[in-house]
């Protein structure tokens, strides 16, 4: 963050300084937090803007449980995309924030669900499905190759 | 035999599949609260008829309280006015509002006209207080023992009927297991 920092090169002289640190505390807080974002609700910083799409990509909106909250114009995926962004700003990590949502509302508000054992099975099923859907095949091939090929009405002469 | 007691197995997996998936009593949007056995996460807010009168869960340590999430724009809010003002009446816990995303004008307006059945309500107007506690919609109604923790959290309008059967055993077994 360079916000406090920027806060005193601007304000040169004694008077400035000595108003500078009344302020400080008040004002630096606002000066640092508005410059993050530009006009249209993005992060000036690109980077951070990047990790904003991905982290908010990845969190379910619970009001409308199929959608993220990026995608959703529900009044509290506006109020978390807010959230995140002011988190990102003040220079939390990912994990961080994804800490902070499933604190709150549980491991459901990721579409991604860290693995771990009791996410195991979800993790796992593909893999399941496609290790019976092998045996399956299996099965049936070996079992149609132990048939005899003339089981059929004969087609030649 | 196998031919037999697979497609059987199969059918029995299914049949309990939909019975859980299908059941018209289950509701899909409620989900098991993080925040159940864990501290209640403090707020200091004002309340919504006073703007000058701090409104902190912070004082309520110590006993059991009912911490209810409600909004004027919520109409499933409605309906659990007047079982909420059945059971202030009877004065066994005290029930805090959590006024969340909504005008204070339009909630005084509401308190006025249908009764209010809180000891304090806190106005949440920017909905952080609300983040904090893992609300998802409204109304949601949310059970603290006299430690601070949260026990229960019920989502849906409230109703004497859970009231009896959700609220009442719980408030009852966390005055006999503490103090």
């Amino acid at each position: 963050m360079n916000g406090p920092s920027r806060c005193l090169s601007v304000n040169r002289g004694v008077l400035a300084i000595v108003l500078a640190a009344i302020a400080a505390a008040g004002l630096c807080s606002t000066v640092a937090a508005a410059p993050t974002v530009d006009a249209h609700g993005q992060l000036t910083d690109p980077a951070l803007q990047t990790r904003f799409e991905r982290i908010t990509g990845e969190l379910r909106c619970l009001v409308c449980q199929n959608e993220s909250i990026a995608d959703s114009n529900a009044d509290l995926a506006v109020d978390l995309r807010e959230q995140v962004r002011e988190m990102l700003a003040a220079g939390k990590s990912d994990d961080a924030i994804f800490t902070f949502m499933t604190d709150r509302y549980g491991e459901f508000v990721r579409f991604r669900p860290p693995l771990e054992p009791k996410t195991l099975l979800i993790w796992g099923a593909p893999f399941l499905m496609l290790l019976l859907g092998g045996f399956i095949v299996f099965r049936v091939v070996r079992q149609r190759s132990r048939m005899p090929l003339d089981d059929g009405p004969a087609i030649g002469p | 035999m196998w031919k037999f007691l697979l497609p059987f197995a199969a059918f029995v997996a299914l049949a309990v599949l939909f019975a859980f998936g299908l059941n018209p009593n289950r509701d899909i949007h409620a989900l098991p609260s993080p925040l159940i056995g864990k501290p209640a996460p403090s707020f200091t807010l004002t309340d919504v008829l006073d703007p000058a009168r701090p409104v902190s869960n912070a004082a309520l340590k110590g006993q059991v309280y009912v911490l209810n999430v409600w909004a004027t724009w919520c109409v499933p809010c409605r309906e659990e006015q007047e079982a909420l003002l059945a059971i202030s009446q009877k004065h066994i816990v005290p029930i805090i509002g959590l006024n969340w995303k909504d005008q204070r004008e339009r909630a005084k307006q509401w308190l006025q006209r249908y009764g209010n059945p809180y000891q304090a309500v806190a106005f949440d107007g920017d909905g952080r207080t609300a983040i904090e506690w893992g609300v998802y919609g409204a109304p949601e109604t949310y059970l603290v023992d006299q430690h601070g923790q949260v026990i229960f959290k019920f989502i849906s309008p409230m109703t004497q009927e859970v009231w009896e059967r959700e609220f009442l055993p719980r408030i009852a077994a966390a005055r006999r297991g503490g103090v």
